[in-house]
C-alpha cells in the first residue's frame, strides 16, 4: 500500500514538473508551429542561471522569477533575430533550434563546468511530510501546487485577457487572425518569450529535485515532446492532462517494468500521431 | 568542360591513397559512408519534401543485424549482408506506413519517436544488443577474397559502393517516378487530382531511402567493427539531416558535400577547436539562415554570378 | 582552466617550472632529437566532461612537474576529445596514431570507448594505459597492449562487500547502480563477496542511466536493510543521495558507495548529508604516501579542488609510464620491450604501491574511506586499507575466468525479496 501511495505522489510531482516544462513548448508549437528543440536547453539554462542567482539572493522563488525572466529575454532575442528570419520555413526553424540547443549546452559547460550542481531546497520545505505513516519530500508536493497555480494562471491568461484571445485566434486559424488585424509578429515574440520563460523558471523550480548538470537538456526534451503530442498541440488543458498521464506512465513504468520504461513512453506518442494526430485535446493536427 | 571535371574528380578519388596518409584515407571512407546516408535521406527531404529526424534507425538496425548474425550465428558476410538489408527494408516498410499517416511536423515527430524507441531498445535489450557495451569483435567482409582490413582496400570498397549508390539514386531522381515524387512535394493535391497515388509514391520513396540508410549502416559497422546505441541517437539522425541541408537538399551533389562538412567538423576540426560542439551548432544555424538552400545551390549561384560578371 | 593542444605545446617548449613533486633526479639517456609522443583520449564535451577534464589536468601536471621530460627525452602530449561517443573515440584514436604518430595512448575514459578501439589497438600494436573499467579487456578477451592502472568495475567492490560483511557485520543489503555494464559488473562483484561471507542481497536496482528522478526506486527500498550499496558513476550518485535524504531515508538505511559514487569531484558540491558515508576506492586525496602528499596539495592549489578518481588515474598512469620508460632507457619505439617493461613495472604512485598482473590489470591497495569535514571542506578520509587487491579478489584467476563475465544476471541473485 505504501508503495502505491508514494508512487502516486511521485507521479504527481513528475507531472507537475513536466507541465512547467511542456506548457511553454505547447504554446510555441501550437501558435508558431515551431517544434522548439531548444526547449530542453532553455530548461537547463534556467536551472544553471538559477544556481548563480541563488548565490547572490538565496531565495528560490525570487531566483525562479528572475531566472525565468532572463531566459524569457534570451528566448525573445532568439525569436526576434533568428526565427523570424525563417518565417515560413518550418524545417529551417526546427534545425535552427536544434543548432541553438547544441550551442547552449556547450556554453553551459564552459560557464558552469561539467560537474552536477545542486540547487538547495528552501529551508522551510526540507523536512519530509509524513502522511499516514508515509514519508514524502515536502518540496515535491509544493511543485505540484506550483504547477496547478501556473496552470490556473495560464488559463486565465488565455481565456480572460485580450492577449489570450489573440493567441487562441492565432492557434485556431492564423490566416484569419492576420486578416482581422492581429499583430502576429509581435504575438509570436511574446509567446516565445512566455514559453521560454516558463521553461527557464521550470528549470529552477525543478532544481532541488533534479539539480543542474550537463545532459539535463537531452533528458527533458523528449519528455516535453511526448507530453505535447499526447495532450494536443496548442492546448493548455492537453499539456496539463498529458503531463500527469506521462508522469504516471513513466513513474509506474519504471517501477514495474524498468527495462521497457523508455520505450513505453514513446508508444502512446506514436499511436496518437498515427491515429489521432490532434492529440487528446488539440484542435488541429500536429 | 563538364566531362573534364568528372574525370578530374574520379582521378582525385581513385588516387587518394597515393597522396594522402592513412588517416585521411580513413576519414574519406567515413565521408563516403555519411554521403550514402545523406543521399538516401535527401530523397525524402529534398525530393519528397518530407523531413525525417529518424533516419539513423535504418543505419543502426542494419548495423546491429549484421553484427548479431555474425556473432550469434557465425554467419559469413555474403549471407548476413542481404539478410540485414532485407530485414531493415522490411522495417522501413512498416515505419513508412506508420509515419506517413502525417506530413510536415507530424511526420518529423513520428520519425523522431520511432528512432528514439529503437535507441531505447538498443540500450535496454541487453541480451540482443549488449546494451551500452555495444557489440564488438566484428570483422570486415572479404569480397572475392580481398582483405579489407587495411585503410586503402576498404576505401576502394566504400568508393565502389558509394558510386553505385549515388548512381542508383540519381537514376531514380531522373526517372518518371522521380518527377512524380517532386510533384508530390510541390503540389500534392494537384498530383492526386491527376490520378497519382501520392501516398504510394511517398511510401516507396521512404522505403527506398531506408534501404540506402541500411547500406550505409552495413558500411558503418564494417568500418568501425563495433556498434553502439549512440549510432541510433537523435544526434546521429540530426547530423544526417544537417548534411542534407548544408549541402543542398534537392540536389544530387549536395548531400555528398554536406556529409564531408559534417564529418570534417566532427572529426577533424575538433582537433583544433576545443569548443567544436558549439561550432557544430553554430554551423547549423548559419547555414540555415544564410544559405537555406544549402551550399551547392549557393555556390552555384555565386559561380554563375561570377561568370556573368566576367562577361 | 583547460589547456588546448596548441597552448600546451607552447608551454612545453618554454617549460621551466619545477614543482615540489616527489624529488626526481632525471635519468638522462641520449636518444637523438625525437620526442616521445603521448596521446590522451579524453572526454571534454558532453555529460562525461567533468571526469575528462580532470584526466587532462592530472596528466598535464605530471608532465609539467618533470619539465616535460621522461627518461631523458622530451615529451609531447596530444589531447583528443572523443565526446564520449564510441565512433568518435575510434576516429580520434586513428588520428593520434596515424596523424600524430603517438607512441603511447592514455585513456580512454568510458568502457564502451575502450571496446570500440580494442581491435584497432591490437592491429596497430599501440601500448595503451587505460582508464576505462571494462572487465573483459583484462580478463576473458585480454588485449596484450593494454595496461590498466585504475581498476576493473568490481575490483573495489569486492573489498567493500568484505568490509560490510566482516567489519560492519551487516546481514541484509540492497544494491543499486546505473543500468549499464559498469553498474552490472560492480554490483555482481559486490553481491558475490557479500553473500559468500554470510550476507544476503535482498534488493537489486538498476535505474536507467538517464532517469531524471529516483523517486520510484527510493519508494521501493525496504527500510529494514542494514545498508544500501551505490554503484553509480558521475553525477547520479550525488543526485540519488540528495533524493535519498529528501525521502527521509538517511537515518533509516545506511548508504555505502563504490569507487565513483562519492568521488572528490562530486563531493565538493555536497553538504552535510554526505558526512560519515563509507566508500571504497583505489585512491583518496587524503592518502598519506610520499607521492600523494605532494600531488594532492599541489593540485588543490592550482585548481582549487581536490584531485579525485580521474585526475589520480592519469597521474598514476604517468608514473607507470615513466617507470617503464626508464626501464627501457627511453626506447619507446621498441614496442615489445616497452610493453613487457610496462607490464612488469612496480612503482610507488599517488595511490600507493602498484604493479600489474599477467593480464595487464593493476594490483594495488584499495581503501575504505569515510566522508569527513576537514578544514571546512568534505574529504574522503582513509579508515582502512586492503593491500595488494587484484581484479580476481581472493579467487583463483583460472576459476574466476571460467565463470561467465559479471553481468546483471551473473552471479544469480538468489535471496531477492519482493
Amino acid at each position: 500500500m505504501q508503495f502505491w501511495i508514494i508512487q502516486t505522489l511521485n507521479s504527481l510531482a513528475l507531472g507537475g514538473l513536466l507541465f512547467l516544462l511542456s506548457s511553454g513548448f505547447s504554446l510555441i508549437f501550437g501558435l508558431m508551429r515551431i517544434a522548439n528543440l531548444t526547449h530542453g536547453a532553455l530548461f537547463m539554462l534556467g536551472a544553471y542561471v538559477g544556481v548563480s542567482i541563488l548565490k547572490v539572493i538565496p531565495n528560490l522563488w525570487v531566483a525562479a522569477l528572475l531566472g525565468g525572466l532572463a531566459v524569457a529575454a534570451f528566448g525573445g532575442l532568439l525569436e526576434r533575430f533568428i526565427l523570424r528570419k525563417l518565417a515560413g520555413n518550418s524545417l529551417g526553424q526546427v534545425l535552427v533550434t536544434l543548432g541553438f540547443a547544441f550551442m547552449i549546452a556547450d556554453l553551459c559547460l564552459i560557464i558552469w563546468g561539467g560537474d552536477p550542481i545542486p540547487v538547495p531546497t528552501p529551508p522551510e520545505l526540507r523536512k519530509p511530510l509524513v502522511v499516514a505513516g508515509v514519508s514524502f519530500p515536502t518540496y515535491r508536493l509544493v511543485v505540484v501546487v506550483i504547477a496547478i497555480v501556473a496552470a490556473i494562471g495560464l488559463y486565465l491568461l488565455m481565456e480572460r485577457t485580450r492577449l489570450g484571445a489573440m493567441i487562441r485566434a492565432g492557434v485556431d486559424d492564423m490566416q484569419m487572425a492576420r486578416a482581422v488585424g492581429i499583430p502576429v509578429s509581435k504575438l509570436f515574440t511574446i509567446v516565445f518569450c512566455l514559453g521560454a520563460g516558463l521553461a527557464g523558471a521550470g528549470g529552477i523550480i525543478g532544481g532541488p529535485i533534479l539539480s543542474a548538470y550537463p545532459g539535463l537538456d537531452g533528458e527533458m526534451l523528449p519528455l516535453a515532446l511526448i507530453v505535447v503530442i499526447l495532450g494536443g498541440v496548442g492546448s493548455l488543458v492537453g499539456a496539463f492532462v498529458g503531463s500527469f498521464i506521462i508522469g504516471f506512465i513513466y513513474t509506474f513504468g519504471i517501477a514495474l517494468m524498468p527495462d521497457l520504461a523508455y520505450v513505453i513512453l514513446f508508444l502512446p506518442m506514436i499511436f496518437v500521431i498515427a491515429f489521432r494526430p490532434r492529440g487528446l485535446f488539440g484542435r488541429m493536427t500536429a | 568542360m563538364k566531362a573534364l571535371g568528372w574525370i578530374a574528380l574520379a582521378a582525385l578519388a581513385a588516387g587518394l591513397p597515393l597522396y594522402a596518409g592513412e588517416f585521411y584515407v580513413n576519414l574519406t571512407s567515413q565521408i563516403l559512408i555519411a554521403a550514402i546516408f545523406a543521399a538516401g535521406l535527401n530523397l525524402l527531404v529534398g525530393y519528397g519534401g518530407l523531413s525525417s529526424l529518424g533516419h539513423a534507425s535504418y543505419l543502426g538496425v542494419a548495423a546491429y543485424s549484421s553484427a548479431w548474425l555474425s556473432l550469434n550465428l557465425a554467419m559469413p558476410h555474403w549471407a548476413s549482408a542481404p539478410i540485414a538489408l532485407a530485414f531493415t527494408t522490411l522495417m522501413a516498410c512498416l515505419f513508412g506506413v506508420i509515419a506517413l499517416r502525417a506530413t510536415g511536423l507530424g511526420f518529423l515527430m513520428i520519425t523522431l519517436a520511432l528512432s528514439q524507441v529503437l535507441w531505447g531498445l538498443g540500450y535496454r535489450w541487453v541480451s540482443v544488443t549488449n546494451g551500452d557495451n555495444g557489440l564488438s569483435g566484428l570483422t570486415r567482409p572479404a569480397p572475392f577474397g580481398i582483405n579489407l582490413d587495411g585503410a586503402t582496400p576498404f576505401y576502394y570498397f566504400c568508393l565502389v559502393v558509394t558510386v553505385f549508390a549515388l548512381w542508383m539514386i540519381a537514376r531514380l531522381v531522373h526517372s518518371p517516378f522521380g518527377a512524380g515524387l517532386r510533384g508530390t512535394r510541390d503540389q500534392a493535391r494537384r498530383m492526386a487530382a491527376l490520378g497519382h497515388n501520392v501516398g504510394l509514391v511517398r511510401w516507396l520513396t521512404f522505403v527506398y531511402a531506408g534501404f540506402w540508410g541500411a547500406v550505409a549502416g552495413l558500411l558503418y559497422v564494417y568500418y568501425h567493427k563495433y556498434i553502439h546505441p549512440t549510432a541510433l541517437s537523435l544526434t546521429s539522425s540530426a547530423e544526417g539531416l544537417l548534411a542534407v541541408i548544408a549541402g543542398g537538399s534537392g540536389t544530387l551533389a549536395g548531400p555528398v558535400i554536406g556529409a564531408a562538412i559534417v564529418v570534417l567538423l566532427k572529426n577533424y576540426v575538433s582537433a583544433f577547436v576545443e569548443r567544436w560542439n558549439f561550432l557544430l551548432g553554430l554551423v547549423f544555424v548559419l547555414i540555415v539562415i544564410f544559405m537555406p538552400d544549402g551550399l551547392v545551390p549557393g555556390m552555384k549561384r555565386l559561380w554563375l554570378r561570377w561568370r556573368g560578371e566576367r562577361r | 582552466m583547460t589547456i588546448d593542444r596548441r597552448k600546451f605545446l607552447k608551454g612545453a617548449a618554454g617549460a621551466g617550472i619545477t614543482a615540489a613533486a616527489g624529488a626526481h633526479a632525471p635519468l638522462v639517456f641520449s636518444q637523438g632529437g625525437e620526442p616521445i609522443r603521448i596521446g590522451l583520449l579524453t572526454v571534454k564535451t558532453g555529460p562525461l566532461a567533468s571526469g575528462g577534464i580532470d584526466m587532462e589536468r592530472g596528466m598535464v601536471m605530471y608532465l609539467r612537474e618533470r619539465n616535460n621530460m621522461l627518461a631523458g627525452r622530451k615529451v609531447e602530449l596530444v589531447v583528443a576529445d572523443t565526446g564520449g561517443v564510441p565512433a568518435t573515440a575510434r576516429t580520434k584514436t586513428q588520428e593520434l596514431v596515424e596523424k600524430n604518430r603517438v607512441h603511447v595512448l592514455i585513456g580512454p575514459l568510458a568502457a564502451f570507448e575502450a571496446l570500440a578501439i580494442d581491435d584497432y589497438i591490437r592491429q596497430q600494436a599501440i601500448p595503451t594505459l587505460s582508464v576505462a573499467a571494462a572487465e573483459d579487456m583484462t580478463q576473458r578477451k585480454p588485449n596484450p597492449w593494454f595496461a590498466r592502472a585504475t581498476s576493473t568495475s568490481s575490483q573495489c567492490a569486492h573489498p567493500m562487500a568484505d568490509y560490510c560483511a566482516k567489519t560492519l557485520k551487516w546481514k541484509r543489503m540492497a544494491v543499486i547502480a546505473d543500468d549499464i555494464a559498469y553498474g552490472h559488473e560492480m554490483l555482481a562483484g559486490f553481491q558475490r563477496v557479500f553473500e559468500e561471507n554470510g550476507g544476503r542481497v535482498v534488493q537489486k536496482f538498476f535505474p536507467p542511466l538517464t532517469v531524471p528522478d529516483y523517486g520510484t526506486f527510493l519508494a521501493q527500498l525496504k527500510t529494514n536493510v542494514d545498508g544500501i550499496f551505490l554503484g553509480f558513476a558521475g553525477s547520479n550518485g550525488f543526485r540519488y543521495l540528495r533524493q535519498f535524504n529528501e525521502y527521509g531515508l538517511l537515518g533509516k538505511v545506511t548508504p555505502v558507495g563504490g569507487m565513483t559514487a562519492l568521488d572528490e569531484a562530486v563531493l565538493r558540491n555536497m553538504g552535510d548529508e554526505a558526512l560519515g558515508i563509507l566508500t571504497s576506492c583505489w585512491y583518496s586525496a587524503e592518502l598519506e604516501n610520499p607521492v600523494n602528499r605532494a600531488f594532492a596539495p599541489a593540485f588543490r592549489k592550482e585548481f582549487k579542488y581536490d584531485p579525485g578518481f580521474y585526475a589520480a588515474a592519469t597521474y598514476t598512469n604517468g608514473a607507470m609510464l615513466e617507470t617503464a620508460l626508464n626501464e627501457v632507457k627511453g626506447k619507446v619505439e621498441d614496442k615489445q620491450a616497452f610493453m613487457k617493461a610496462l607490464r612488469g613495472t612496480k612503482a610507488l604512485t599517488c595511490r600507493g604501491p602498484v604493479q600489474f598482473d599477467e593480464y595487464g590489470n593493476v594490483v594495488g591497495n584499495v581503501y575504505i574511506r569515510r566522508v569527513e569535514r576537514k578544514e571546512g571542506r568534505l574529504v574522503n578520509s582513509v579508515i582502512y586499507t586492503y593491500p595488494g587487491v587484484s581484479q580476481f579478489w581472493t579467487y583463483d584467476p583460472k576459476a574466476f575466468l571460467a565463470n561467465p563475465v559479471y553481468s546483471r544476471d551473473w552471479p544469480p541473485a538468489k535471496h531477492l525479496e519482493s
